[in-house]
């Protein structure tokens, strides 16, 4: 124990986290007492994904380090604390607040800084960089007084920062001196394709522009931006964001060889010209030259942590191939993307309308590809990327790779088998396909989240995913394992085919689907799944003949069983917009049936502790003020909440609640796989809170964003932004859908984040599906929406109209009595129901 | 546990009031039984109303069906599946319901208790 030695490490960013997790994995800190220090206020966070900072991510959800992590022994961590100084000659590290740790080994993790060019004005108030959490923070808190705001470069850290702007509802710009966007990973065509779609979304985009000033305002502040033969554009919020530097201020100090363009020269394992001394990710020059990626930081953490626990691990450069998502545009370029290989050959595919541009690269000769790039739509990504490295062979003709899918079309859909073993799937984890069979054979894995869990491939930037999933699959079907989704022991169908059968054999009964199709008598399983088809496939009031049998008790007595036995009720309230007298008469039949009352976080009002005989007379009650059922008790729509909108908010863009009344009405009563939530927001500012929803809407200036697939509940996932700027009336075509395309292809009480998580494709497919009607299904299910909207009547009202349907609403079929073990104790001057020890009589019948 | 000997036959429904393949409870002395019509076995089972897993008396509002061949009925609460002949929990070999005899006699429902 006595020979412990310490490890410093200078800067915490996604790198040099990596490193300290590599380390700690390996159980380094057995001999390490590892000293890390953090300039910023926050640990180490996805700067990768820092952008979702304005759609709501917050920056716990950013973080990259788990909750206690630090607590481990043999670390230490200081944050807002860098090492400003390194004594190598006394091997100590000093830090700003004037920590001295002396080191057998320290690690150079210092990353970039944004490179701004030296061009007078760029000091002013209202000029930013893009960089830090930090800068994120000061740009919002700035940008709520501007009304344009400008980009200087267009390359992709600049989209991601005109995303931002755009984001933040400012009118923006993006200003770029080369003549094309994103001038390192696109070409020409790739760039005018890219254009055209950003500038779709509201952005300018100008090219070859040389800033000469950043002109200051009356007040002192950003005005404007004065070029070289162009006229000056209005702004009052510039970002810089042209390229990065790496720093490296305190190698240079202490005497290190830096690089001639700057970086931290270190060799084959990221050692510095001291031997105790390492530099990784953006500080350092690696193979002669700075890595801007994540990737190949991350690789050269691992080496340098191997090197550190006495391994000989190499970095010898990294594949560049990068897929980004900018501003909703899909973008990748792979392998040789400018095709600089001798005798290197393109294939262009560009389609103007589409906005789409493809180009592979292959070899002369033998067709092999080496590289390409993809803007618009970039689905072959994976396939072509494997190739360019050569994990995967050619095909006999490349081109139909990215040639558009015509229907029935199955070109470029090579396997996961094709791809070699030894082939890297997740690149940010460099995890190989090999790595990932043997722990799904050896760890008998079933699902993506185990083998997340064993090998830590698709734990970075999730692009791997479909091919985990892929190879997961295949693995399965390799072992003999039937990839069963039956939907219960009667059906040897999933959910899917059976409601293609009940959809397209007109079955209106179960017993007819389980003659025809099934076996047994049913269970609780498949009989509420099979009922929720029939509703969904519009089969009238739910709870007449046959059908009553198939229903849950909630539907059964339309109202939510409670951990009593007693029910709870909840009508309608659209959009949470509610009168002042429908109010009061919530509150009367509350007090008149003595319910508990409660408002939900779906804007209505539940009101607990109903007996089942009292629920009709509580709903003639309600109906009689003009309320409907709510639908709380069903796997249906529950809630579309808003906000206030335009009509009230100072902020509101548009009409919120009206929109979100109009979509309650339409969508109300649809009975689905699981419950469906939504919400609509009048502007960015979203406080109706859509992004969790199974749709959302936000208001924006040119109209409406859709977000699908997004929970609260278990496992809390943000929406998908599906599409911008929709007017009214495709916002409600693209729903219609969306929703019925969901409870045509869920599994039984699949939510549509889990089901979108599992939907081969993801929301790339699904888009093409809802938007491009790749299925040419889209008639099918408007169809299938305007009957259900035609046929809607209100469970309740219906029930409360016909004596022989209210016949069931008793507890005993031979007493008037209601259940003596439903009681009740007060609380904080409200009814709860009675624990055990609190129920004053003896228990009835308790055997 | 059935009771049989020195049972007490009651009256407590017509046949005709029970809807195939869906529960419904009585009251019978002290008791609450939930009776369960299974059109497939043309049989009335008759099981305590008591759910032991949440202990509120709902086991009549459960749905009914088929393990196997083991005609069951699945609690509302929580879904633990008990067979209908025994009260025996299918899920859980711990916990069982108490059963009463049934004879159905010109079309009136009668449940045995002691």
């Amino acid at each position: 124990m006595g020979d412990r030695r310490t490890l410093v490490v200078a800067g915490h960013g996604m790198v040099g986290h990596k490193l300290i997790e590599s380390l700690v994995e390996r159980g380094a800190t057995a001999e390490w007492d590892i000293v890390v220090f953090c300039e910023e206020r926050h640990l180490a966070y996805d700067r990768v994904g820092l952008t979702s900072f304005f759609t709501g991510t917050t920056v716990e959800q950013l973080s990259l380090v788990a909750p206690g992590f630090f607590a481990g022994a043999g670390l230490e961590v200081h944050v807002n604390d860098p090492v400003v100084s390194i004594d190598r000659q006394a091997a100590k590290a000093v830090s700003r607040a004037g920590r001295v740790v002396a080191y057998d080994a320290l690690v150079l993790a210092t990353g970039s800084y944004p490179f701004v060019p030296p061009i007078p004005g760029r000091d002013l108030p209202g000029c930013f960089v893009y960089r830090t959490i930090d800068d994120l923070e000061a740009i919002r808190d700035f940008a709520a007084t501007c009304s344009v705001g400008a980009v200087v470069g267009g390359g992709l850290l600049g989209l991601e920062a005109a995303s931002a702007l755009c984001h933040l509802g400012l009118e923006t710009h993006v200003v770029e001196f080369a003549p094309r966007l994103m001038p390192m990973q696109v070409d020409d065509g790739g760039s005018a394709a890219l254009r055209r779609r950003i500038e779709e979304l509201g952005v300018a985009v100008h090219l070859s522009m040389q800033t000469e000033t950043i002109l200051a305002g009356a007040g002192g502040s950003v005005a404007g931006m004065r070029f070289a033969g162009a006229e000056d554009l209005r702004a009052d919020l510039v970002v810089f964001s042209a390229g990065i530097r790496p720093r490296d201020q305190l190698a240079r100090d202490c005497g290190l060889v830096v690089g001639e363009r700057g970086g931290v020269v270190v060799d084959g394992g990221c050692r510095t010209s001291d031997p105790r001394i390492y530099a990784i990710g953006e500080c350092a020059v690696a193979s002669g030259r700075v890595w801007g990626l994540v990737s190949p930081g991350y690789q050269m953490a691992r080496v340098a942590a191997d090197r550190l626990l006495g391994g000989d691990a190499e970095f010898s450069g990294a594949d560049l191939s990068t897929k980004l998502k900018l501003m909703g545009v899909d973008v990748a370029s792979f392998g040789d993307a400018f095709a600089t290989t001798p005798g290197a050959e393109s294939i262009v595919y560009s389609d103007p309308v589409a906005k789409v541009y493809k180009r592979l690269v292959l070899a002369a000769g033998s067709h092999q590809v080496l590289g390409g790039m993809l803007v618009g739509d970039a689905a072959a990504y994976q396939t072509l990327a494997q190739m360019a490295r050569g994990d995967m062979p050619t095909p006999e003709h490349p081109e139909d790779l990215i040639l558009p899918d015509r229907a029935g079309s199955t070109a470029g859909a090579a396997g996961i088998e094709a791809v070699a073993g030894t082939a890297t799937i997740c690149s940010c984890n460099n995890v190989t396909k090999n790595a990932i069979c043997d722990a799904v054979t050896e760890g008998a894995l079933t699902d993506v989240a185990g083998i997340k869990a064993a090998t830590g491939a698709g734990t970075g930037c999730g692009g791997c995913v479909p091919l985990v999933i892929d190879l997961l699959k295949a693995e399965l079907r390799k072992c003999g394992v039937e990839v069963a989704n039956h939907l219960c022991e009667h059906f040897a169908y999933s959910r899917q085919e059976l409601f293609d059968i009940v959809r397209v054999h007109r079955l209106t009964s179960f017993s007819e689907v389980l003659t025809g199709h099934g076996s047994g008598w049913g269970c609780e399983i498949c009989k509420p799944a099979v009922a929720s088809m029939l509703a969904s496939l519009g089969s009238g009031y739910i709870l007449d003949g046959e059908q009553a049998s198939l229903q849950d008790t909630n539907d059964h007595f339309l109202a939510n069983l409670q951990r009593d036995g007693s029910y709870s009720v909840v009508p309608r309230v659209p959009g949470g917009e509610i009168t002042p007298d429908q109010l009061i008469v919530i509150g009367q039949v509350a007090k008149d049936f003595g319910l508990y009352t409660k408002i939900t976080g779906g804007q209505r009002i539940d009101m607990f502790g109903a007996t089942v005989e009292q629920l009709p007379a509580i709903w003639a009650r309600l109906i009689e003020a003009g309320m409907e059922s709510g639908h709380a008790y069903g796997k249906a729509l529950r809630t579309v909440k808003s906000c206030v909108g335009q009509t009230w908010c100072r902020y509101g863009v548009q009409d919120s609640t009206s929109l979100a009344i109009e979509l309650e009405l339409r969508y109300r009563g649809l009975r689905a796989p699981h419950k469906i939530k939504s919400a609509v927001s009048g502007c960015a500012r979203e406080c109706a809170e859509a992004q969790s929803k199974d749709f959302g809407i936000i208001a924006t200036e040119r109209g409406w964003n859709l977000y699908v697939g997004g929970n609260g509940g278990m496992k809390p996932q943000h929406a998908i932004l599906f599409a911008e700027d929709l007017d009214r009336a495709t916002l409600i075509r693209y729903i219609d859908r969306f929703l019925m395309f969901y409870v045509r292809t869920a599994d039984r009480l699949e939510r549509t984040a889990t089901w979108l998580n599992k939907l081969e494709g993801g929301i790339d497919y699904l888009r093409r599906v809802v938007i491009d009607d790749a299925l040419g299904i889209c008639g099918e299910l408007e169809a299938d929406m305007a009957r259900h909207v035609e046929s809607y009547h209100c469970e309740w009202k219906a029930t409360v109209e016909d004596e022989g349907r209210l016949a069931r609403f008793r507890t005993f079929l031979n007493s008037d009595d209601s259940d003596p073990n439903v009681v009740f104790v007060r609380e904080r001057g409200q009814p709860r129901p009675a624990t055990d020890l609190e129920k004053s009589k003896p228990v009835e019948a308790l055997l | 546990m059935t009771l049989t000997e020195n049972a007490t036959w009651i009256d407590v429904c017509g046949i005709d009031e029970l809807v195939a393949d869906r529960g419904a409870c009585v009251r019978a002395g002290l008791y609450q039984i939930a009776l369960f019509r299974l059109s497939a076995t043309n049989e009335v089972y008759a099981l305590s109303n008591y759910d032991p897993t949440s202990g509120a008396f709902v086991m009549s509002r459960g749905i009914v069906g088929s393990r196997g061949d083991i005609p069951k009925v699945a609690s509302p609460m929580y879904k633990q599946a008990f067979d209908l002949r025994t009260g025996e929990c299918i899920d859980d070999a711990n916990t069982s319901v108490m059963t009463f005899p049934v004879r159905v006699v010109e079309d009136r429902v009668l449940v045995g208790i002691r």
